[in-house]
Formats: structure tokens, sequence, C-alpha cells
């Protein structure tokens, strides 16, 4: 896989994912051409289109479009079932997710993505083993940001 | 405000992206950010030391804005400070700010370096696989010199856990990706091909990808992996869907693995050793059951997953290409989504099928779905799966499809969209040529693509179609009379005026006798268009006029005029200028044969790869193009695309140009009255004699200036000269003498430098020919020998030529031509011909060329008449089966009823009528004279015009003249 966006219907972008060395130049020009070709898109039309040499495939969750960029000898179905495995990581963890809960906390969509997808290729897809890493790294967090919050309460706010 | 997050809330965060959310404009919303950007700066500048969580909140709130696309000038030590936290939250989000946002600063990377080397010998688990995420979300070169060589070490330790493996291996891919070079080989691999046993099948699952990449540019130092990956995806395969617990995905037992698993098998030939071959074709044979099995839920993820699986199988089975059984049962599988009602299903078969296309196994097979793909084609609601329903088509075109498929492709064109026509253009051009066995049916489809989709139409699709028809003699009148008629149209493309006043130019003539398309109609409607074109259109048409005037004198007057006006004569164009000048001068200075001379009919175009094709290959990338490559060994010869290694038949035909007989054959007879070539010596006018029969279209050495051909590529190189003239005996060159037998007089070659013809005449069992040396450039020919012998039994068989009265002449001068005679006599039937070698000096050069002389057993036929009672008595007598000779053929030529009539006389037999209860069938009859004695022959022709094929037979009362007779005559017709 060459990259990931996720953005909404709006095309607002939501998260990105470069698994291929690009300028900021570059993977904004690529973002606004893709983002304007998939939301161009009717409803009922195929997952997958070819797109420059890459293929992509997207699918559209609730307001958000996950949009995937895969080489030509990689496989399309599975790759929107990476999609799917992705929302339901989403889903476990924040517990139905939303668009705002990927806005408010990008960086665990972040580290949930590299859990399961490492440059570019599934790292780990069990669901159980993917969650129980990320839950157990924010049990270290918990442990050690216990007294901080209440400080950040009368300190920094 | 949202739910707030679990485990930490950097609340400081989440007012920061509230606040952004509710900004109403752009504006707004900069200035908020420029606002936090001047706090969070004072803050790292501030004195206070700041405590690791404000540095982590703080460059949490920089990542934000970065992400929303603003720039980032600093931070960027803040957050390779918190790298070396050892709190988690602290180090994971410097990790996560670095991945997103580094740059190449070197003293940063540097400290980033350091941080990922500490984190990796921390023996931390959790740490370890934070720093190898960093480097494979980074992936630079300076990561791959720092890491390239530890990574492995850690990939196959023994004690390393699980989770680090796993992110260690696509570390890894991802530093082999970057820089190969640094990634070395070595005692690691054959432990990393092992991965493929591990018992976890998240390791096994990382390490696929790498082992994969690893093996595409290894594959020798990775085959074991072979015989590894089929016992692994046999185990899962086999495997019930709850055996491999939270590894099956919507029941389907490891889908990511198992399409891995075969995507890495198709690095490789099929496995030798037979129970490994014997195992993966079981698993194959599996998966594709398992596909008629009903799912075992309704959730699309079920059937998403189990269908990758089946195409990724379907890819490695059309990989093969080596089971003919699993192709067909890929193909009929393939068929059945081509009516799926998931539109992602019905894509990836046609896409799939395109492959399978080009297999021998299965290109029939998919031929069998040509309607439903057609009616994918009419009827998909996505261009994307219309597209691919165009390529599928593309791919199995051959010649049993090729009318109906260019049909559907070009009323598709009528509505496709914008994005996809110029290459549909581009293939149905192609397709057309390739396939054309009928040249009316090529230029029509042509003359319509510029109708339909005039704009899409480039250079070489229409450069292309005039190639096509200056080398097709039999095509021209047509072409004429079409494009005459597509002009008639009152808004037409300007592609289609370009076409048609080449066309009209050179063979406007064919159709002049008509009075509605008399010259000055031609002409008047050429010049209607003439206002509405651009300047490299009017320049064409300009040169189109010149020709009128060389065809038609009664034009000159009119063209003369237009010639002269202002807005040609004083055009602010050059170019327009230049012409309208010169051609004005040209047309008044110029006695009738100079004009003549100078504009000479084109000559035919050398054979070469079709410009269009290539075009294609450039849009397409390289390998792209899967057209019907399969079929080039099989195919006879007849279709004009490809380049110079095709088979004799179409090389004959682009040499044969004027002479084979067709229906315009009068009509270009009545063109022939125009002097052949430059040769201003008294010899042209032999040549003009002794050519008038056949009229062919000779190139004129002299003139032919750029004006003329610039508006196409140059016809021959001349590098090409000396290698055509050194031909060897059994060039296709040679099949040049086929066409002499059924007729007597013609050119017999030509190129750049000489010109010959012949004459021939016979009775009985003796012939005499005049061979007529021309030499066409302003050089003379010294050295100049000619020899005829008569290859192995020949000699015996033919007394020639030996008896040829004189030598020729050593020397001739240029522009002359010097003759020859020879004698022939045939002693008994023969089936070789004899060669004339002819060898001179031109320019110092010495050239040597070999031709076969067109003596042909037929020569010596005597015409017999005899009744239909006669002949079908004589017919019975003739039964034993080594006395008869048939052969089925394709047509090659029309099979217009008088063109055959005059090729069957010209075999020089007599035409019965009547005799044949059939009246659609010819019988012939003669005698074939020899010294020794005469042999008696019947042949009967059956044409089915709907078939476009023939049935020839041939009954002699010698076998190896029925034999030798079949052979001659199937490539007449």
């Amino acid at each position: 896989m060459q990259f990931m966006l996720l953005f909404s219907r709006q095309g607002k972008l939501r998260l990105q994912k470069w698994y291929v060395p690009l300028s900021d130049k570059e993977k904004k020009k690529i973002t606004r051409e893709l983002v304007q070709t998939v939301l161009a898109r009717k409803p009922k039309m195929c997952s997958f289109l070819e797109w420059r040499d890459l293929k992509v495939v997207y699918k559209r969750y609730a307001s958000l479009y996950f949009c995937c960029a895969i080489e030509h000898q990689d496989n399309e179905l599975i790759t929107l079932e990476i999609i799917h495995r992705y929302v339901e990581l989403l889903d476990k963890y924040f517990g139905s997710v939303c668009e705002l809960d990927i806005i408010f906390n990008f960086e665990k969509a972040y580290f949930i993505l590299d859990e399961f997808l490492l440059g570019g290729e599934p790292q780990e897809t069990s669901k159980k083993t993917v969650l129980k890493a990320i839950e157990q790294a924010d049990l270290l967090q918990e442990d050690a940001e216990c007294p901080r919050s209440i400080l950040e309460e009368i300190g920094l706010t | 405000m949202p739910a707030v997050s679990k485990g930490d809330g950097m609340r400081g965060l989440a007012v920061f992206i509230s606040d952004i959310r509710n900004c109403k404009s752009k504006e707004a919303e900069i200035k908020r950010i420029n606002k936090e950007l001047a706090n969070i700066r004072s803050k790292f500048k501030g004195d206070k030391a700041l405590d690791g969580y404000s540095k982590k909140k703080y460059v949490c709130k920089l990542l934000f804005i970065f992400l929303l696309g603003h720039d980032i000038d600093f931070g960027h030590m803040e957050a390779v400070n918190l790298l070396s936290s050892n709190k988690y939250t602290e180090k994971q989000i410097g990790y996560l700010f670095i991945s997103v946002l580094v740059n190449s600063n070197s003293e940063l990377i540097r400290l980033i370096n350091n941080a990922i080397k500490n984190d990796l010998s921390s023996r931390n688990p959790t740490f370890m696989c934070l720093a190898l995420h960093c480097i494979a979300n980074v992936g630079s070169r300076e990561m791959a010199e720092a890491f390239a060589s530890e990574i492995p070490r850690i990939l196959v330790a023994g004690d390393t856990m699980d989770s680090v493996k796993q992110s260690a291996a696509l570390c890894l891919l991802r530093l082999y990706k970057t820089s190969p070079d640094l990634v070395l080989m070595g005692e690691w691999t054959s432990r990393v091909v092992h991965l493929l046993n591990d018992q976890h099948m998240g390791v096994v699952t990382a390490a696929i990808s790498l082992i994969t990449c690893l093996s595409q540019k290894n594959p020798d130092e990775f085959k074991t992996c072979v015989s590894l990956a089929v016992s692994r995806l046999s185990r899962i395969v086999s495997s019930a869907s709850t055996d491999l617990q939270d590894y099956t995905y919507y029941f389907v037992p490891a889908p990511w693995l198992s399409c891995k698993l075969l995507r890495l098998l198709q690095c490789y030939p099929p496995p030798e050793d037979g129970a490994v071959k014997g195992r993966l074709v079981e698993c194959l044979e599996t998966i594709l059951n398992k596909a008629q099995e009903p799912p075992k839920s309704k959730k699309v993820q079920h059937s998403n997953a189990k269908n990758a699986i089946l195409f990724e199988a379907i890819s490695l089975i059309i990989h093969y290409d080596s089971e003919p059984n699993l192709l067909v049962r890929a193909c009929n599988q393939l068929g059945q989504f081509l009516q799926h009602r998931e539109t992602n299903l019905r894509y990836l078969a046609l896409e799939s099928m395109c492959t399978l296309a080009s297999s021998e196994f299965s290109h029939e097979a998919v031929k069998t779905h040509i309607e439903t793909v057609i009616n994918a084609l009419k009827t998909e609601r996505d261009v994307s799966v219309r597209q691919r329903a165009a390529d599928l088509l593309y791919a199995m075109c051959d010649r049993s499809n090729a009318k109906q498929i260019v049909a559907e492709m070009l009323s598709y064109l009528e509505t496709a969209d914008y994005s996809i026509r110029e290459e549909m253009v581009l293939k149905v051009a192609i397709l057309a040529e390739k396939y054309a066995v009928d040249y009316s049916w090529y230029v029509d489809t042509i003359l319509n693509l510029i109708r339909i989709a005039g704009d899409y139409v480039s250079e070489e699709v229409w450069y292309r179609v005039i190639q096509i028809v200056i080398n097709r003699d039999d095509v021209q009148g047509y072409a004429a009379k079409t494009v005459f008629e597509a002009l008639q149209a009152p808004a037409c493309h300007e592609n289609m005026v370009k076409v048609g006043g080449y066309i009209l130019g050179e063979f406007g003539n064919l159709i002049a006798g008509d009075p509605r398309s008399s010259p000055l109609v031609q002409f008047n409607l050429l010049h209607s268009k003439f206002h509405l074109c651009s300047v490299p259109t009017r320049a064409l048409l300009l040169s189109a006029y010149i020709k009128f005037i060389n065809l038609f004198p009664e034009t000159k007057a009119t063209i003369q005029e237009v010639l002269r006006c202002d807005s040609q004569i004083r055009n602010s164009d050059v170019e327009l200028q230049q012409r309208a000048v010169e051609y004005l001068k040209l047309s008044s200075i110029a006695s009738t044969d100079v004009l003549a001379t100078v504009l000479e009919e084109m000559p035919p175009f050398p054979e070469r790869e079709s410009s269009i094709l290539a075009k294609l290959k450039k849009k397409k990338g390289p390998g792209a193009v899967s057209v019907p490559d399969l079929e080039d060994g099989k195919r006879e010869g007849g279709e004009l695309n490809g380049g110079g290694e095709r088979g004799p038949d179409s090389a004959a035909m682009s040499a044969s140009n004027a002479s084979t007989p067709s229906p315009s054959a009068d009509l270009l007879g009545m063109r022939s009255a125009a002097p052949m070539s430059a040769a201003p010596t008294s010899a042209g006018s032999l040549l003009v004699d002794v050519f008038s029969e056949a009229g062919p279209a000779a190139p004129s050495a002299a003139v032919n200036d750029d004006g003329f051909l610039r508006d196409l590529e140059p016809p021959t190189e001349t590098s090409g000269l000396s290698s055509e003239l050194q031909t060897p005996v059994d060039s296709p060159f040679n099949a040049s003498s086929r066409r002499f037998v059924c007729k007597n007089n013609g050119v017999l070659f030509e190129n750049q430098l000489l010109q010959i013809g012949i004459k021939s005449e016979y009775r009985q069992n003796l012939g005499r020919m005049y061979l007529f040396y021309g030499n066409k450039t302003s050089v003379q020919f010294a050295s100049f020998t000619t020899t005829v012998s008569c290859p192995g039994e020949l000699q015996s068989h033919i007394l020639s030529i030996l008896r040829a009265t004189k030598p020729v002449e050593p020397v001739v001068e240029g522009g002359a031509q010097i003759q020859q005679v020879l004698n022939i006599e045939c002693l008994t039937d023969f089936s070789e011909a004899p060669l004339l070698n002819i060898k001179f000096r031109y320019g110092g050069a010495l050239q040597n060329l070999s031709l076969k002389l067109p003596v042909t057993i037929n020569k010596f036929f005597q015409p017999t008449e005899m009744t239909s009672h006669d002949f079908f008595q004589r017919w019975k007598q003739l039964s034993q089966p080594q006395q008869e000779a048939q052969k089925i053929f394709k047509a090659n030529h029309s099979m217009d009823t008088e063109v055959l009539k005059a090729k069957l006389l010209g075999l020089g037999t007599a035409l019965l009528d009547d005799v044949d209860p059939n009246p659609e069938n010819y019988v012939c009859a003669g005698v074939i004279q020899t010294k020794g004695q005469q042999v008696g022959c019947l042949l009967r022709l059956e044409p089915n015009g709907q078939a476009q094929m023939y049935r020839l037979t041939l009954r002699c009362s010698k076998d190896s003249v029925s034999l030798r007779l079949c052979e001659l005559l199937a490539q007449q017709f």
C-alpha cells in the first residue's frame, strides 16, 4: 500500500498515512485530486478505480471516506477488508466510533493504525491482539498521568 | 464537546480542537492558529523549563496544526526531547511527531537515531516497537544507514518477542524498499524464510510481506520458500473456520495471509517437486470449490475475504499458465462474476479475464462471454467498469469476432466518457487494422472513427489510414468514394478534411467518371472546407489542389484562380504563401509530362510497426498492451500491422501493390498513361510501353520534394537501400513472383535504384521472356551482369534460358534501360522456379540481387474446351486419390466474379461455362505441354462468399502436377 487517506464528505482530511516518500507539495496535490475524484463518484459505483498508475480502493463509512492507494499487483478485495478491519478496530476502541472521535483523538487513530499496518503491509490482523497492545499502552499512560491531570486543571487551562 | 477520549485527556488540546472547529471562516481559523503558535513558541522559548506533559501537549497541538495543512517550522527539538522521556505516552507522541514531520536536518537526525538506538537496545518490547514503527514510518536513507544491519539481528534472534519480530520484519521491508543496497543478505535470510513456519500467525503475516519482496529481487536465494508457502497455504485452506481463532475473519480462515501466500508463489514458476505441486493444485481446486459453496455468512466482509483469496488463486493459475483444467475453471468462475449483482465483483472479473484472454488455453473460453461483456459496455453505470469491459473486448478480439467488437466499440464511442475516448479510438484503429480481411471495412471503420470522435483521432491514426490506402490498390477507389461521401456532411471534422484532401488528391481520378463526383465537384467540395481549417490542413489542401491539376487538366483554370487570389498568394502564413506561389508557378510553366512526373502517385510506404500501437503502448506503459500477441504466431499474413519479420503474404502485398488484379484494375489502367519515371533518355518511352498494361505505382526518383511528403512520414530511409538490394533468395521479396502466376507482364522488382520489368509469351512447351532493366538513378551502373540458374533438379526439367540470346551490356547509364531475352523450353513438369542473379556497382558499392523468375508450370497450358458431359467423364477417370489435390483456404483478395474469371483465364486454361450445376462455381480444363508428355488438368473452384473461403480441387493425369498447381493457385485468390 502506498498511502491511506481518511476524509469527510466535505472533503476535510482527517487522517493521512504515507508509506512512500513524497514531498509535502506532492502529498497535498495527490490529496486534493483524489478527494475530488472519490467525492464525485456516485454511491453504487464500484469501490476500485485506476488512478495515475495506482489502484485506488475506497469505502465510505457514515460521513467518512477511507481511501487506500495500492500497487498494480495488489489485491483490491483484501484491501477493502483492510479498511474494514481498521474501522472495526477504531469502533471497538472508541465504542461506536464517529468522525469526531477521530478528530479529537487523531493521535490514537495513528497509533491503532501503526499497530495494524506497518510500512503499508499488515502487521497484525488479529483484532484482539491489536487492541490488547493499544490498551496496554493506555494503561501505562494512565498510571503516569493520574497526578498530572489534576495539575493541569489548576495550572494550564 | 465530544465524548471525552479514553486514556489521558489532554484537555488543552481538546479545547484547542474545539475552538478550531467553531471557527466560522478560514480567516478566523488562521487567526486562532497563529495565536496558538505564538503561545507555544513563547512557552518553548520561556525561561521556565517545561515539564514532559506540557511538552507533549504542545507538540501534539503543533502536529494537529500541521495535519490541518499549515506549515510548522519549530518544535522539532522539543519532539526529539520527548523521545528520551521514559514515560511511554511522551515518547509515543514524540515518535508520532517525528514520523509525520521529519525533515532532514542532519543534527536532528543524529539525535533521533540516538534515541531510537537507545530504545532498540532497551529490551523493553513496547519501546522497541515504538522505535521500529518510527523507522518504518520515516524509512529515510539515514535511518537505513544506521539500522539496516541491526534490524535483521532483532528479527531472527531467538529471544525476540513476537510483536517485536512483526515490527522488525516490516521495518526491514521498508528499509529494503528505500535502500536495497544497504540491506545485505546474509545468514539471517534463511532464518527469515523459516518464519513462514512460525507458530504465531501474526509473525507469519508480517514476515511474508518481507519475504515476497526479497524473493522478487533474489529469487534463487529464497526459493525454499515455495514448499514452505505451499504447506502453510494447504494447512489454512483445509482448516475449519474456527481453527484459527482470531485469525479467522468472518468465517474465512486467515484471508490476508492466504492472499499473501498466493502472491508469494507468483514470484516463482510452478513447483518442480511433484508432491509440492500436487498439494498446491489441490489447494487451488479447494479454493475454486469453496467459491461454489453456499456462503457461511450474508455479510459482504465474508464474501469479500473469500473472493479476495479466489482472485489471488486465479492470478496464480494465470501466472502458471500451464494447467488447462484450472484455467478453464477460473474462466467459468469469472464468467459467473460477470453477472454478479456486486459491482466490485463484475469489475474484478472483467479485469482478471483480460489476462486470461491472453492465455492460449483460455482464450476461447473467454470469448464465449462476449455478449455479456458487450452488455457491460452498454449498461454498466460506472465508467471504471465500462473501461474494464472495453479493455477486455480489446483483449479477446481476434479474427473471428473483430467485426462485432469493433462495431460495438464504435457505437460505444458515441457516448463514451471523455476521459477514455482517445484510448478507445486507438484501440478501435488497431483492431480494425489488425484484423482487416476486407480493407473497405477498415476504411469505413476509420472514417467512422473520425466522424464520431474526430477530436480524439490523433495524427497517428489518420496517417495510418493513408499509408494503408496508398499501399493497397484494391481499396483506393473505395476509399476515394467513401471519403467523398463523408465530406458531403455539412459539418465534418478537420481530420476528415485532411484524409479527404490526401486521398482525393491521390485517387480522386478513380471516382471522377461519375458526374456526381466529377473533378470540379470534388474540388469544390474540398475547397468549401478550406476556410474553416487550420493552417496545416490548408497546406495539405493546397497540395491536393496541385495534384488535381495533374490528375484533371480541366480543373487547372479554376484552381489557378484560387491559388492566384490574394488570400493565398499573399497569405500572412509563410508556409501557405510559399505553397500557393510555388504551385501556381509549377502549374503554369511545367509541361504536362513534367507535372505528371513531379506529382507522381505516392510510392508505397515501407512496412513497419503500426505507429498507433506504439502510441497506445506509450500511453498505457509497456506491457500494458495485452493484445492478442497470442495470435501473432498462428495468423496467416494479410494484415498490414507488424514489423519486418512478417509472413511473406503481407510483404508480397506491399511489393505487389499495383499489379494485383482488382475491381479497380481498369480504372488503374487509365492512369497508367502517365509516364513512369523521370528518366530523360529515349529508353523512357520504352518503359511506358512495356508497362502500360500493369500501370504500377512507380516511385519517381527525382521529385516528391518535401512539400508533399511533409504531410506524412517519409516513405523510406536511404539506409535501408542496400540491405534491401541484398535480399537473399528465399526472402519474402520473391513472393512477388507469385503475382505472375496468372499474368505474363509487369514489374518484377523495384527499389530506389533499379526497376525490372518482364514481358513474356508462351506457346506449347516453349516460352520467351523479355527482361527490362531500368536504371532509376542518374548515375551509371557498372559491371552489370545477370545470370540465370536452375537449382537442383530443375536443370533437367527446364531447358532454358541458358539459351539467352546474348549477355547484357556491362554498363547501364543513369536513367537508361537495357533488355535481355530468355528462351525457355519445358522438358517435363517442375515445381521450382529458375533464379535470376543480378550484380552491379552503384557509386562504388557492389549490389547483389537474387530473384525468382516467374516461370511456373501453368505457363505451358493449352486451353481445352469441352462439354459438361465430357468434363465429368474425364473427372471420373481421374479418380485415383493421388491424382486429386484439394485445398480449402480463406480469400485473400476480392471475390468479385469478374476478377476471378480474369485470373482463371490468366492461368492459361479454358474457363468452362454451364458445366458445374452450381453457377457460383468455376470449372476449367487445359493440357500442360512439356517436351516429353502432355498432362491433362481439370480444375474446380468453389467460392463461399459468406465465409470468405474457397475450395479448390485439381485432378491431373500426373500427381505431381495436381499438387504443384494446387499450391500455386491457392495463393492467387
